[in-house]
């Protein structure tokens, strides 16, 4: 090894806390980079994987019935690849040990197993054999989370008849990556699973024989899907289509693509935090380093080392944190990268979810890192380049002081010397006290924006389980009732309250804007269903015109008062014209609001119910659910508080995984930019803290100045990154926002609370360990060395 | 001088000089240095800025040295005299002026030449020794037996100036004056042309100043090294073949000793 070379090491390892402190901050910023990458790269490619080999739909329309001959028509359709038609059902099951019913989306299947649009992949058990037509293939996530296993038997509930099904195999279709049950956003596997049945066997169950409620089609390259929607709409208008849509309106693929999309936000937002502070604290070590050496740099030169080879040697002292930082954080960027990916599986079936780790994610965020590195070192390495050796062989200059607004006369006699040391230390350089609080901040705000989500899901929680529900169950009806189903709702033993709406599905346009979307007719706003917006403010209904979620009148592009064109597409099909009267913002999907009564009025059909909010009497809840799994007119029951339960399992788990991830990096960050700003200063004034103990101080006093000016600091970075990180956590809910959901901005006392006794923490071990360096300085020693 | 377009007739003669036997240099100690010029300064001067004040470090100096001398050059601080040698070493520009290295104007060299002036021709002895803290005595040498083009093992030198037995201290673990020592070896190791040491025995006690002395006198006797030694302590001057003192900037005196006498005959 070159002396050159042995130098640098033996000084990293002088300096190898502050050093630890770069390569710590690199590694979180590497390892969120390569893991997050990593797990957008493998949800891709595991969605199209899925998507090709079990060859998922690209448009997708259901009608009411259409008789068969159509698949012929439309696949003459100019553009259409392949097309498959199905039967489709939402039922009620038994479920064993479950005292409420759970609904079943029947899809039929061929008898012999074909390759079909759709497909499903078979994880356990078998194919349906033809002529039996008990057999059925249920999804993997109802069978895991009912403990049910290929062999057992359930009961269903089909057009009115109670049939027992046989569980043959246990599936996943790349329909339903993410498997809810329609009109819910939460996936609650108990309570809802796919099951695949003979073409057949359902045929004759729903007396659908030559007929098919479901189409699905794959586009040729090339074909316009547009074009292809338009005619399948005209196609399937007088049979009771709701009009077809695009795989971007499928709701499972949408989940996974959005999800997609936020894991690249991820990528982005999190690294450049970590980055920007590495070069922040490279650059203030780095420079800390070419100062105290100064001496050395100008006896390398006087030796005959070139510029290059002393600039190329500090550069070292950058690069070198930097490479460990790169290959801890790539480590622990794949491990994070699979443990994300198990999380992955919860949410999403896939038939296999392969984590893939790339070596273009490692080499761009490695490179991207060194860049940072070298950036962070510039400023340092230029000057040691470009010292004069003959000038450096003298001392730095003092610093120059003058008299600055802590100076004034009448603040002099009040301000104790240490103090005032303090005070005016910090303000003869205040951009270097400007960018420590800056980058403590930061390591506040990324505390702050870790727990906000936290947050915003705890609202979004409050808001649609309790705020905007009490009801117990929704009931959903098989097909819309007539009003008079109140009547037997209500004689039903056990219901105290009970509720009505109607989702009406509609074509909605405003000019050249259009889109497909259901207008809820709702009876009352003040009883069991609620309008709360994300900010947890109740709603009441127009008595006329229709109230639209502020994403969906974007959307369209109205605003209250426009007049919005609206088509019925089922029943007499009515056109007609709708004043917005307000929009609504609200944390979950698109909606619009009506009153029940307008509604019904508008489509002239003298009234329509889709489903019922009931809230029960709980000592007579099980009974009435035996009472609803009978029911031939409800295809399910949705049960608020078993949804909340699913839905804050699952989110649990995600959400501290992550939230622990980001701490931890917090963490890290905190304590590099304290630790390392604390040990400059101590380097910085080693001479002039010892002077004054020579002078008479104690160590408690020379402490005090030392400690006193990072803490000061530390106190002004963390309002500071309260606001840094309100706004970081505004960009992230701006940025994670979709026609999905939107987070809302709330932040909890205890989210502000956590990350203060975070930075607190931190800050006290740091200025531990830094005291315990002051303490131990040698006065003698100190004096002689010549800086 | 890495550029071969840059090499000039200059190259030649150090060439030249390096080839020639020491011996044959030696052959006539009152007479060495006589033949060779190695360094010509001709009217040259040094002022700097300190804020708003002109400090003239160096006034009209012209002076040369030649092959295998000891020379001493006396001032009091603020004589300009490390400025001087700050700029016979390349460390330094002046701000009007020439000097010469053989015949080669290094006041018109760029920063590459300059450099490698420095790591071929001159090694340098400072006050404060200069040694890398966190390398140890034979890796301070080793830092410039690694980039000079025909060194002499970091050890012989470490042996040339005593310390054959402390190769792997520290510079914490060291002496001052074995420190300076060390300094010395690794000024001439990498066999210069020219020492330049800028108070060696600054730092040092009387003894150990004048073991430090024995060794620059020993590197110029049995290497031949052309050696300036610049000290604001007159006694030293008893060891030089030649004299030369600076005051306020300016050349005051300049004279030869007929006669050198041995460092531990000094006395201050």
């Amino acid at each position: 090894m070159k002396p050159l070379q042995r130098k640098l090491l033996r000084e990293l390892m002088r300096l190898k806390g502050q050093m630890l402190a770069v390569a710590a901050v690199v590694a979180c910023g590497i390892s969120v980079f390569v893991s997050m990458s990593s797990v957008k790269h493998s949800l891709e490619v595991s969605r199209q994987r899925y998507y090709n080999k079990y060859r998922f739909a690209d448009v997708f329309v259901q009608v009411k019935r259409a008789p068969e001959f159509y698949r012929e028509t439309v696949s003459r359709i100019p553009g259409v690849a392949s097309v498959s038609t199905r039967i489709t059902a939402d039922v009620t099951l038994d479920v064993p040990g479950l005292d409420e019913p759970a609904t079943a989306r029947l899809v039929s299947i061929p008898e012999y197993r074909t390759p079909v649009l759709n497909d499903i992949f078979l994880k356990k058990g078998r194919y349906i054999e033809p002529g039996k037509p008990e057999e059925v293939i249920a999804s993997k996530p109802f069978l895991e989370a009912n403990h049910l296993v290929p062999g057992d038997r359930i009961s269903a509930v089909i057009n009115g008849r109670k049939r027992s099904l046989l569980i043959v195999g246990m599936g996943l279709s790349p329909e339903y990556i993410y498997e809810v049950q329609p009109g819910s956003f939460f996936p609650d596997k108990r309570r809802f699973g796919v099951f695949w049945m003979g073409r057949r066997s359902l045929e004759s169950a729903l007396d659908m024989s030559g007929a098919f409620n479901d189409l699905s089609l794959t586009l040729a390259h090339g074909a316009s899907e547009k074009d292809v929607i338009m005619r399948l709409d005209n196609l399937f208008k007088r049979y009771g289509s709701l009009g077809a849509y695009g795989r971007s309106e499928h709701l499972s693929d949408r989940f996974i693509v959005d999800e997609i999309k936020q894991v690249g936000i991820q990528i982005t937002f999190l690294p450049v935090v970590f980055l920007a502070v590495a070069v922040f604290l490279l650059n203030i070590v780095l420079r800390r380093i070419v100062a105290t050496q100064r001496d050395q740099i100008a006896v390398l030169k006087a030796i005959g080392y070139s510029n290059e080879d002393v600039g190329l040697h500090y550069l070292g002292f950058a690069m070198i944190p930097t490479a460990f930082g790169a290959v801890a954080g790539t480590l622990l960027g794949a491990w994070l990268g699979r443990g994300l990916m198990n999380i992955y599986t919860e949410f999403y079936n896939f038939a296999e979810l392969v984590y893939y780790f790339r070596f273009e994610d490692v080499a761009l965020s490695v490179l991207l890192s060194f860049a940072a590195a070298i950036f962070g070192a510039l400023g340092a390495v230029r000057s040691a380049v470009q010292l004069p050796p003959a000038e450096a062989m003298r001392p730095d200059s003092p610093l120059l002081y003058k008299p600055g607004i802590f100076d004034r006369e009448s603040l002099r006699k009040k301000i104790p010397v240490s103090v005032r040391i303090i005070l005016r230390n910090l303000e003869r350089r205040p951009w270097k006290a400007a960018l420590s609080v800056l980058m403590t901040s930061l390591s506040v705000a990324i505390l702050i924006a870790g727990r906000y989500t936290y947050d915003s899901l705890d609202r979004m929680v409050q808001v649609e389980f309790t705020a905007k529900h009490r009801e117990d169950v929704t009931v959903i009806f098989n097909n819309p009732m007539p009003p008079r189903v109140r009547f037997n709702i209500a004689s039903l033993d056990g219901v105290i309250e009970h509720e009505y709406y109607r989702e009406e599905p509609v074509r909605m346009s405003f000019g050249h804007r259009v889109r497909r979307q259901s207008i809820k007719g709702m009876e009352s706003v003040k009883g069991l269903q609620r309008l709360v917006d994300k900010a947890n403010l109740q709603f009441s209904l127009p008595p006329d015109g229709i109230l639209l979620t502020s994403t969906l009148a974007a959307l369209l592009g109205v605003r209250p008062g426009d007049k919005l064109q609206i088509d019925f597409l089922q029943g007499r099909q009515l056109h007609t014209e709708l004043l917005v009267s307000g929009t609504i913002d609200e944390i979950l999907g698109l909606s619009a609001y009506m009153n029940l009564g307008a509604l019904n009025r508008l489509a002239g059909d003298g009234g329509a119910l889709t489903a019922a909010y009931l809230r029960l009497d709980q000592a007579k809840a099980g009974k009435l659910y035996t009472t609803f799994k009978d029911m031939p007119g409800v295809s399910g029951i949705m049960m608020l508080k078993a949804m909340k339960q699913s839905f804050d399992e699952l989110i649990a788990q995600s959400m501290n995984t992550s939230t622990v991830i980001l701490t931890t990096f917090a963490c890290v960050l905190a304590f590099a930019v304290v630790y390392n700003g604390a040990r400059i200063s101590l380097s910085e004034r080693a001479r002039e803290l010892t002077s004054l103990r020579v002078l008479g101080m104690t160590k408690g006093e020379i402490s005090f100045i030392l400690l006193g000016e990072q803490a000061l600091l530390t106190i002004a970075a963390i309002p500071l990154g309260f606001l840094i990180g309100i706004g970081l956590s505004a960009l992230l809910a701006h940025a994670l926002s979709s026609e999905l959901y939107r987070l809302p901005l709330v932040f909890s006392a205890f989210n502000f609370l956590f990350a203060f006794i975070v930075i607190v923490l931190v800050s006290v071990v740091s200025a531990f360990l830094v005291r315990r360096r002051l303490t131990s300085l040698d006065l003698v020693e100190v004096l002689k060395t010549r800086e | 001088m890495n550029n071969p377009q840059v090499v000039d007739s200059s190259v030649d003669v150090i060439t030249h000089i390096q080839q020639r036997p020491l011996v044959e240099m030696l052959d006539d100690p009152l007479d060495r240095g006589q033949h060779i010029e190695v360094l010509r300064i001709t009217d040259l001067s040094k002022f700097y800025m300190m804020g708003e004040v002109r400090v003239d470090a160096l006034k009209h100096i012209s002076l040369e040295f030649h092959a295998g001398e000891l020379a001493v050059l006396l001032g009091a601080s603020g004589s300009g005299k490390s400025t001087l040698l700050n700029i016979i070493g390349g460390l330094d520009v002046p701000s009007s002026g020439k000097l010469f290295f053989h015949g080669r104007e290094m006041t018109a060299a760029t920063e590459a030449e300059l450099t490698a002036y420095r790591r071929r021709s001159i090694g340098f002895v400072f006050q404060f020794y200069n040694l890398i803290s966190s390398l140890s005595a034979l890796e301070n040498v080793q830092l410039v037996t690694e980039i000079a083009d025909n060194p002499m093992p970091a050890e012989e030198a470490l042996r040339l100036v005593d310390l054959g037995h402390r190769l792997n201290h520290f510079p914490a673990q060291l002496s001052g004056g074995e420190q300076q020592r060390v300094a010395i070896a690794r000024a001439v190791a990498k066999r210069p042309e020219l020492l330049l040491c800028d108070e060696p025995t600054g730092a040092l006690d009387f003894q150990t100043g004048k073991l430090v002395l024995d060794v620059l006198e020993k590197v110029n006797r049995e290497l031949g090294t052309t050696t300036l030694v610049i000290t604001h302590n007159a006694s030293i001057a008893g060891m030089a073949d030649r004299v030369v003192r600076l005051r306020s900037g300016e050349l005051s005196e300049d004279r030869q000793n007929l006669t050198r006498m041995s460092p531990s005959e000094l006395v201050w």
